[in-house]
């Protein structure tokens, strides 16, 4: 086996075992912080189907950032969905055979690629034309954004303009799952789309990607509007009905 | 003292540029060592400050989900950046919600992340310096803690939660604020933020009863301390004598009187406001609230409702019943607590007061939802019943009612200017400035409908109203109770 495909491979393997470590801490972390007081933003949801809606609209449709500001809205939407699609598409490389509605969303997810460029390349210039998003721009952030659109540029020339060798990629792949080293096909634009794809991977966790998880552990958005009816006392502050004497 | 200019009403709100420290001069005054004292609190700034408020903000993000959620989730998008009345008055950019979050986050970031210990530059991470510790004082005392950016965030990130950490780990390293932590001292030792004592409140019920005596021949009540009452009444102590809130607490006795329901005051919870939560501290704003049990105990009531006060009913509603419950030595069919807007609501529903509408004809009405009555709280048993509730009844009570625009009330409601802990002096450049995109709604409404009074429900934003209109060439008077209308309409009368 090659020095490359055993590389990649290690990559991958790490990549994927510290982004399921990195963010399972997380998620362990926020579920296991207390939130002591009761916080929704009202008008609030009086039951827990309610929240499950609110929650619902905020990931499926950012609710709250369309009533916020529709040009972030609009780029911000479009990246994320079209990215999701993306990546719903890329399950063909992983699955033998191709699930069904992963042929079936096929073209749609080639030429989300492009949807996706877009949308970032919108949320870019808002950070570099908008005084206000330039103030609280971090140089991480324009790398961020630079990561993703290098991942969008190289997959897109894969698709569009030099194909790659998708059977043995896809072998690698496969590989990779069952444990079984295929040798990964030396094409440039592969080799930079995944080592980039790795990166987004080992960022993940320790950086505002974490965002994703982060929302569904909101407690404006996650709570029930129920004060009066239920106490919501968190271990640490029952403590202090016994410490404090009263 | 007023060094400085009033910002000018334009037909419509517009958003600043942002100009880099124009508001880095306004800092409260800090609290006195004894004031520090009271309250548990190290008197003067500890030497080894920087260990101690890193430390803390550890503890912090581990005794609260929202913080620690809030500082690892913002992606700086932007969506706040033009949401917050102080940026919008200001035009300071450290006014945006977002910018405000990183004062605590690029400190999060340095001690507490991967990115932020190797990587510092990259990812906007920074020690915590004096400078930063000034930043701190300055910035997060331009919070009002009003939630309108926690609307407008994707995620919702609060930077109330996050204001309120910070004011914590001040106070934790010997810099509180002078304003807050005097007045909960004062609510420790006598009873409510003003330092009234129990005497001159019964002197001042007294007058009160003669007052409305003398004006509608109707022996109206204003108990103190009595026990056996079903009700026992909490109001924010400006409501005993500052105007326009004493005619709010006049408009309370009135419907009590009609309804027949017999109620109190108490001088041990003479106090509805909880300033314990403008500093974040949930040791204070416990033992600010036990009071209201232990109130309710002695004088064996079995309602509790509160008068017009907006963090105060935040607390009221969506806390109390965590800090000081259970309430279960109170009539189960009512829920604990009730907002006076909601009993009275329910009075008009029922058909059981007489209002004469004409009384306020001389008026035309606004309502101003105050901020943590709308974004934090609710009334009724329906999501957005404190919106529809206060409104029902000021059109009970009166004829010409008119809403200012629909991005200036309900949820998307702006904040007086004067929330949280900034109703003091030493901050009015602040407060005039925050003002700003109520005052322009406000305006709007007056050129187009002839409004000529705003209805509001909070003692901050009476007060905060009453000394910044005048500013804006509007007469102080425009600010009124809604329970002050209320008192206008009601026809006093042998009870059904």
């Amino acid at each position: 086996m090659s020095f490359l495909t055993v590389s990649y491979a290690a990559l991958f393997y790490v990549a994927t075992a510290w982004f399921i470590y990195g963010v399972g801490r997380k998620i362990y972390q926020y579920a296991k912080t207390p939130a002591p007081l009761k916080i929704p933003t009202t008008p609030a949801p009086t039951t827990a189907t309610g929240v499950v809606m609110r929650m619902g609209r905020e990931v499926v449709l950012f609710e709250s950032l369309f009533k916020s500001n529709m040009w972030i809205w609009l780029f911000g939407w479009m990246f994320h969905f079209a990215l999701l699609l993306v990546l719903m598409r890329h399950l063909r490389y992983f699955t033998d055979p191709v699930w069904s509605w992963v042929v079936l969303i096929q073209p749609f997810g080639k030429y989300a690629g492009f949807a996706m460029i877009a949308g970032l390349a919108g949320l870019w210039a808002r950070r570099l034309l908008v005084a206000r998003v330039r103030y609280i721009t971090s140089p991480s952030d324009h790398l961020i954004l630079a990561l993703l659109m290098a991942i969008g540029l190289s997959g897109l020339g894969m698709k569009f303009v030099s194909h790659t060798d998708i059977i043995s990629l896809k072998a690698f792949i496969l590989g990779l799952m069952y444990a079984d080293l295929q040798p990964i096909p030396t094409d440039g634009l592969l080799l930079v789309h995944l080592a980039l794809v790795a990166t987004l991977m080992i960022i993940f966790p320790i950086s505002k990607l974490l965002h994703a998880p982060g929302l569904f552990f909101s407690p404006t958005r996650n709570q029930v509007d129920n004060p009066r009816e239920r106490r919501h006392l968190a271990p640490w502050a029952a403590e202090l009905e016994t410490s404090r004497g009263r | 003292m007023a060094n400085f200019e009033t910002p000018e009403l334009k037909e419509y709100t517009v958003v600043p540029l942002p100009m880099p420290g124009v508001m880095a001069h306004s800092s409260p005054f800090v609290a006195k060592p004894d004031h520090q004292a009271q309250l548990g609190f190290p008197g003067e700034l500890v030497d080894n400050w920087q260990e101690v408020a890193i430390k803390k903000l550890g503890e912090l993000t581990q005794k609260y989900r929202s913080l620690q959620v809030y500082l690892d989730s913002c992606v700086k998008c932007g969506a706040c950046t033009d949401k917050c009345h102080y940026y919008l008055g200001t035009s300071d950019p450290k006014n945006m919600p977002v910018a405000r979050q990183d004062l605590l986050r690029k400190v999060y970031r340095r001690y507490y992340t991967f990115a932020g210990k190797y990587f510092p530059k990259l990812v906007g991470a920074e020690e915590l310096t004096k400078d930063v510790l000034d930043d701190w004082y300055a910035y997060y005392h331009q919070c009002s803690q009003c939630r309108r950016c926690s609307v407008f965030c994707p995620y919702g990130i609060d930077t109330a939660e996050i204001s309120m950490a910070a004011r914590e780990i001040m106070d934790a390293v010997g810099k509180g604020q002078k304003y807050c932590n005097e007045i909960i001292g004062k609510v420790f030792k006598i009873g409510n933020n003003l330092g009234l004592p129990e005497p001159a409140l019964r002197d001042t019920l007294s007058d009160l009863e003669e007052e409305v005596e003398d004006d509608t021949g109707v022996a109206v009540r204003f108990p103190l301390d009595e026990k056996g009452a079903e009700i026992l009444l909490v109001t924010p102590s400006a409501d005993f004598f500052a105007e326009p809130h004493v005619d709010g607490l006049i408009g309370y006795g009135k419907v009590f009187h009609q309804s027949g329901v017999s109620w109190t005051i108490s001088s041990h919870a003479s106090e509805a406001a909880n300033f314990g939560m403008f500093i974040g501290s949930y040791e204070n704003m416990r033992d600010v609230s036990m009071r209201i049990r232990e109130a309710a105990l002695e004088l064996g009531v079995k309602r509790i409702v509160f008068g017009e006060c907006g963090h105060a009913w935040r607390v009221a509603y969506s806390f109390l019943n965590t800090l000081a419950g259970p309430f279960d030595f109170l009539d189960p069919r009512y829920p604990v607590p009730q907002h006076i807007c909601e009993f009275t609501y329910d009075l008009i529903q029922r058909g059981a007061l007489k209002l004469d509408k004409s009384a306020n004809d001389d008026k035309v009405v606004t309502y101003h939802d105050s901020c943590n009555v709308a974004r934090a709280s609710r009334m009724g048993n329906m999501p957005g019943g404190q919106f529809f509730i206060p409104r029902a009844i000021l059109k009970a009570v009166c004829n010409n009612f008119h809403d200012m625009s629909p991005d200036t009330i309900h949820e998307n409601t702006y904040c007086c200017g004067g929330g949280g802990g900034l109703l003091t002096d030493d901050l009015m450049e602040l407060r005039v400035k925050g003002a700003l995109p109520r005052m322009e709604a406000l305006k709007r409404v007056v050129d187009e409908y002839g409004v000529t009074h705003m209805a509001a429900i909070c003692a901050i934003c009476k007060s905060q109203f009453t000394k910044v209109l005048p500013y804006y060439n509007f007469s102080m008077d425009t600010i009124v109770s809604v329970h002050q209308l209320v008192s206008e309409a009601i026809i006093l009368g042998d009870h059904q």
